[in-house]
């Protein structure tokens, strides 16, 4: 059966690794290629780059980024960050990236999912939700909210909804970020995950708010998604990559073990 | 690209991004050029048939460039052919994706994953298990518990049990890498399988076209 995943998130501005808390506060903690090679060689399923620029006369930096790290990385590589449309898909594809995850743009233009599972697959087409916590109403009855523009704008779109288009439209696979949860190391939005994953019939990653091993389990576990993603944990040298999937694998979760 | 020396040619026929299996190609010292040239392939001493997409659009594109002649000829003169994912699963008889008649290199079907357990998800994505069933040299290197990055919502299933090298499960046991003369056929992304999948391109590079 399939295994879990480990997915290491890397927040790339103008080339440089960067670890955002609450979507704000920005800093640069190294470069995201040695990185990349480091988490590869220590057993990562799976590798996503965030481009937090949002300024495109700074694109090609993260293409090169793409580049350098797909010639030494062999496994699945995603990418998002500014997509607003096929063109900018196709060249981080050509650049070496397997998944394209779209955002903001998505939002702001559904059609954006269609057109880009058309052109690459669904399966390499991934639907990436800024989520945050609100008072259930009749706007958002799933009591969880959409918002854009690296966690500025709120959109009174209902996350569930959402996440139900998004699987419509033709994604195939989501990653669910916690605004609320981001940065602060208390653990997943649990909740909110398993809502996702047992909505929609497509592969769901829980991002935002580990900071221990248990965290991840509980995730995978009580949240019910197929991966889990982390980012300053081991950034910071605070777990590796391996320790982390060693945890979990004693504790029953099934990892990929052997690389 | 043309002449003697030994070429080892990717197909490109409009069916997904090959420069991934050209990069891990390059890692494993196996020096790989991409081309949709029928003639390239006719003349190639090792080819890699990738692909990702559907299975009736891919045979159109092989068709009109008059690359699955190309292929067939390729595999009756001998010469090693490791297909990747669609690519296996076109070089069966037949896919039930659209109900489309395939190359037919190796007889049997490519089948849909259709689950009773609705909590599975398709396509089956992510990493998996490969088991041998039986020895193979390109599979000299896997170990019990090495697992490969899948993506696909079809399986093949080749009318030759023996054919069978390695099987994984997803519910259930299916077949996911297939073996006839000098062509070899993986359902997974060996050039997206980190260090275990290198080794098995690693093999192939060198490969005489033996089964054993």
């Amino acid at each position: 059966m399939l295994s879990k995943r480990l997915v290491a998130c890397l927040d790339v501005r103008d080339g440089k690794l960067a670890k955002s808390v609450k979507f704000v506060d920005t800093k640069d903690i190294g470069d995201p290629v040695e990185k990349a090679r480091e988490y590869y060689e220590d057993g990562l399923d799976e590798l996503v780059f965030y481009d937090i620029t949002a300024s495109s006369d700074k694109r090609r930096i993260l293409l090169d980024v793409v580049e350098a790290v797909a010639e030494q990385v062999f496994i699945p590589l995603s990418v998002g960050g500014g997509i607003r449309n096929l063109a900018d898909a196709t060249d981080l594809r050509l650049a070496g990236a397997e998944k394209i995850n779209v955002n903001s743009a998505a939002v702001q233009r559904p059609e954006l999912i269609a057109e880009c599972a058309e052109a690459i697959g669904s399966q390499n087409l991934v639907l990436s939700m800024d989520v945050r916590r609100v008072q259930p109403s009749q706007q958002c009855p799933s009591g969880y909210e959409m918002v854009i523009e690296g966690g500025r704008r709120p959109m009174h779109l209902d996350a569930l909804e959402w996440a139900l288009t998004g699987e419509k439209l033709g994604a195939g696979e989501l990653v669910v970020n916690s605004i609320d949860a981001d940065g602060t190391r208390d653990g997943y939005e649990i909740r909110l995950t398993r809502l996702l994953a047992e909505a929609v019939r497509i592969p769901v990653i829980a991002s935002g708010g580990a900071g221990r091993p248990e965290h991840l389990r509980q995730v995978l576990e009580e949240g019910k998604a197929d991966a889990a993603l982390v980012a300053s944990m081991v950034h910071y040298g605070d777990y590796s990559v391996s320790e982390l999937k060693r945890w979990l694998h004693d504790r029953g979760v099934k990892m990929r073990m052997s690389w | 690209m043309t002449g003697h020396g030994l070429t080892t040619i990717i197909i490109d026929y409009d069916a997904g991004n090959l420069r991934s299996v050209a990069r891990a190609c390059a890692e494993v010292g196996l020096d790989a050029s991409i081309s949709g040239n029928p003639t390239h392939v006719r003349s190639a001493d090792r080819i890699i048939f990738p692909g990702v997409g559907a299975a009736g659009s891919a045979m159109r594109s092989l068709g009109r460039s008059g690359l699955d002649a190309a292929l067939v000829a390729a595999y009756q003169s001998g010469v090693p052919i490791l297909g990747i994912c669609l690519g296996l699963q076109i070089s069966l008889e037949h896919s039930e994706e659209g109900d489309t008649r395939t190359l037919g290199l190796v007889e049997g079907t490519a089948r849909r994953f259709d689950f009773f357990d609705l909590d599975l998800k398709v396509p089956h994505m992510g990493w998996n298990e490969v088991r041998p069933v039986s020895p193979h040299p390109l599979l000299s290197s896997v170990e019990p518990g090495d697992e490969f990055y899948f993506v696909h919502s079809y399986f093949p299933e080749p009318a030759i049990r023996d054919q069978v090298f390695a099987e994984a499960t997803y519910e259930h046991d299916f077949c996911c890498a297939l073996g006839c003369d000098n062509y070899f056929g993986v359902q997974f992304h060996p050039e997206k399988s980190g260090r275990v999948g290198l080794r098995l391109l690693e093999r192939f590079a060198t490969w005489d076209g033996e089964s054993c």
